[in-house]
């Protein structure tokens, strides 16, 4: 929530741009009010970063999950109350507390897991990155993506986000990139149409 | 019709992009069961008043005073109730023909479509270019009358467009017309072929509107099909794998099954002899239901036969319902070689593939469908893969076979695998576990016990993905996985040095990319440049609106609205917009339109 993204320039919002990694005022919109620090595992064994520019997701992505987290948080604990209280059902604490612990761990946890995504828009193909603990990166060719799907809840729209997914023939690709600003997640998809249209391939 | 050499040459007057009709028995064949149904029950309540009709000495009239048929009698009803049935039957079968008249398919230079339907019309486009395989199915009923059907196999779920049913020789033809159509070969003959097939036309049958004369075809051709009757000769070309009967059999009760049974077996026996004796009942039902069950398999795995023809390769297997499944080159997305334990003994293997089968993975056929070679000895495996890989070279079927199927031979084992110090995460597989990267294809190797190597072609794959968890950080190892279509083979392989899988993720990305930019296999047999220009009636489809979605029923009541998730699946430009979802953009798949190879990278 601290700042808002710049809306994007007529100019640099074009659907000629062909070449992802040379078109101009690309950073600016795919940047702004991102992340600039990809966060990784301690650990020398991790999968390494690799070259290239990675870009990340928008700060305000954590401000969304945070809220959903505790509105869901409020509503198990309200419900337990009543289930407790009112219906005097004492085991019920037992679920509720599960679920309890296991949403605050998540809440301590997303900050950290939100700086650890991350995509990067090679010459033929986009990677996709994120997890601290359970790592994993994906490689999408250019040409194989079927779909480019752009969803925004309330909540989303409120903070000025956007979810992209990637959908290709293989039903476990499952990239799917949280938190882009929307002109980012236009800009992306945008991008992503143009240059599959220049390499598109068979199944 | 046409001259005959037009006709062998380019197309049957069957796929001359008019719309023509199916086989007359069609509704028959597909209503056969419901019409069955109520034959049954008419004969079962009259049962015994034409006992009565057919032997007078034995009638025993009192018993039937509430009967119909008496009330009939005794009001002097008799024409009306005649009139009824008469009415009866004309509506049926006058329903059969409306729905036969209305059941069209046409096939052009690009697309195959069907209509059908009387109230609620449907309208099925499958393009070519997208044809993933042709089936040709001929179920026991259907084959004695000489009929087929014929699947055309599309990308998506649910996206087949079903020829049923068709003469057997009218199928045939249609099989082989597709996948020439399809193949892209067509674009370069058709230009002086059609202007022979057309002199052949004007002049053998003037004075006929084209229309009249394929309707004229269609019915002459049915009818002969009625007349043929039963199941014609179909040239068939050799099998390069024979399975005796009795391996197939034997293959079957060695089955993993089959140790289940064994096990089941073991413990009701015990079960009845230290508690309750009844229990040994259970064991009636437990031994037919698994006698159901490989009497299916072995029935359908039975005249099992592979061969290659010029559109692909050919499967045929079954006993009662025959299948025939043509796969045009590149339609596999993987191919698992796989040994269970019983039939180690006898070195035999199976060969399974993921492929688009149009169905979904619940359909009990698309288990099947992934069975390429039921069972085989190496060489038999070794014939079946050449046919789908014919690209691979003596030094390759070493590394494939000698290292990939027997596992690790000491000394030079081309495999990346597992390192020592992370061997207990893969216990007893670990020297074996690995995976490997050929100019088309990414191997992987599994398993000590239940031997497997999956042959990954880099111009299938979708894409890949590294991952690595935590007790892989430790032991500083990772996993690569291949995004595949769906289907029984599974492209990961855990447990490499992170080194070596980065790397071979790395390497492998940048094939994926180069494989695909070179793949032709969607025009599988077409010329690389402008081969377009040369078929005037391949211009007249260019025309067609570019981007056309891949496949779609539109009907008045939209019988079947794709969503979402089934778009996933769909290959063509799709797109969807419900909700919350305020932008969905498609992106145009390839080959939506045939003839730009040009343009493409």
């Amino acid at each position: 929530m601290t700042n808002t993204p710049d809306r994007p320039n007529p100019d640099t919002v074009s659907r000629t741009a062909t070449d992802p990694a040379d078109a101009a005022g690309e950073g600016v919109v795919l940047d702004g009010g991102t992340y600039d620090r990809i966060l990784e595992p301690r650990s020398e064994n991790r999968l390494p970063l690799g070259d290239g520019l990675w870009h990340q997701l928008s700060r305000n992505y954590v401000w969304v999950r945070l809220i959903s987290t505790v509105a869901f948080l409020v509503l198990v604990i309200a419900a337990a109350l009543v289930a407790s209280l009112v219906l005097r059902l004492g085991w019920v604490w037992i679920p509720a507390g599960l679920v309890v612990v296991s949403t605050i761990w998540t809440l301590v946890i997303l900050p950290r897991q939100a700086r650890a995504y991350g995509y990067q828009l090679r010459q033929d193909d986009l990677v996709f990155r994120r997890g601290i603990l359970w790592q994993r990166m994906v490689a999408v060719p250019y040409g194989r993506m079927q779909l480019v799907d752009i969803t925004h809840g309330p909540l989303d729209r409120l903070f000025n986000i956007a979810q992209l997914k990637l959908v290709t023939a293989a039903a476990t690709t499952g990239v799917t990139i949280p938190g882009l600003t929307q002109a980012a997640a236009e800009r992306l998809r945008d991008t992503l149409i143009a240059v599959a249209e220049t390499r598109r391939t068979g199944l | 019709m046409t001259n005959p050499a037009a006709v062998a040459d380019v197309r049957s007057p069957l796929s001359d992009g008019e719309w023509h009709r199916l086989h007359p028995l069609t509704p028959v064949l597909r209503g056969g069961l419901f019409l069955v149904v109520v034959l049954g029950i008419v004969i079962t309540n009259l049962r015994d008043r034409i006992i009565g009709w057919l032997f007078p000495a034995v009638a025993d009239w009192e018993r039937y005073e509430a009967d119909p048929v008496d009330y009939v009698v005794s009001n002097n009803l008799i024409l009306i109730a005649l009139l009824a049935v008469l009415g009866v039957l004309l509506i049926l079968l006058g329903g059969f023909w409306l729905s036969w008249r209305f059941h069209t398919f046409r096939i052009t230079g690009d697309d195959v479509e069907v209509r059908s339907g009387i109230l609620f019309r449907t309208h099925r486009r499958a393009p070519l270019d997208r044809v993933q395989g042709v089936n040709l199915t001929r179920p026991m009923v259907a084959r004695l009358l000489g009929a087929a059907k014929l699947e055309v196999v599309g990308a998506g779920l649910d996206a087949n467009v079903k020829l049923e049913y068709l003469s057997t020789a009218n199928a045939e033809a249609v099989r082989a017309d597709i996948l020439r159509l399809a193949s892209g070969r067509q674009l370069a003959r058709a230009g002086d072929a059609a202007g022979v097939a057309g002199a052949a036309g004007v002049a053998g049958v003037a004075g006929t509107t084209p229309r009249g004369r394929a309707a004229v075809a269609a019915v002459s051709a049915g009818l002969t099909g009625l007349i043929d009757g039963a199941e014609q000769p179909v040239a068939e070309p050799a099998s390069v794998v024979h399975i005796p009967a009795g391996r197939l059999i034997a293959s079957r009760l060695l089955s993993g099954s089959t140790l289940w049974l064994v096990l089941l077996v073991g413990v009701i026996v015990v079960g009845s002899i230290l508690g309750t004796p009844w229990v040994l009942f259970t064991l009636v039902p437990t031994v037919i239901a698994f006698g159901a069950y490989w009497f299916r398999t072995v029935t359908r795995a039975l005249r099992y036969s592979i061969a290659p023809t010029p559109s692909g390769v050919r499967i045929t297997f079954g006993l009662f319902t025959t299948i025939t499944e043509t796969l045009p080159p590149g339609r596999v997305h993987a191919f698992e070689i796989r040994q269970p334990l019983l039939w180690r003994g006898f070195g035999w293997w199976e060969i399974k593939v993921n492929r688009l089968s149009g169905r979904s993975a619940s359909d009990a056929q698309a288990q099947q469908f992934a069975d390429v070679l039921p069972v085989g000895t190496r060489d038999d495996v070794e014939r079946v893969l050449r046919l789908f890989l014919p690209g691979i070279s003596a030094e390759q079927w070493q590394e494939l076979v000698v290292h990939g199927l027997l596992g690790p031979r000491s000394g030079a084992d081309p495999y990346v695998t597992t390192p020592r110090r992370a061997w207990w995460l893969r216990p007893l597989s670990w020297r074996r576990n690995g995976a490997l990267l050929t100019p088309d294809a990414l191997l992987l190797r599994h398993g000590l016990i239940w031997r497997s190597l999956v042959i990954l072609p880099l111009a299938r794959l979708q894409s890949i993905a590294l991952a690595q968890g935590p007790v892989d950080r430790a032991l500083r190892v990772a996993g690569v996985t291949a995004h595949i279509v769906a289907g029984q083979v599974r492209g990961s392989v855990g447990a490499l040095d992170r080194d070596d899988a980065v790397a071979a993720w790395q390497r492998t990305a940048a094939a994926v990319v180069a494989a695909a930019a070179s793949d032709r296999s969607h025009r599988w047999d077409a010329e690389p440049e402008g081969a377009g220009d040369v078929n005037a009636e391949n211009a007249a489809a260019a025309a067609a609106p570019v981007g056309d979605v891949a496949m779609y029923s539109d009907a008045a009541n939209a019988a079947r609205p794709v969503d979402t998730a089934n778009a996933a699946d769909t290959a063509g430009p799709v797109a969807a917009s419900v909700g919350e979802r305020d932008a969905v953009a498609a992106v145009p798949a390839a080959g939506a339109i045939s003839d730009d190879g040009g343009e493409r990278r």
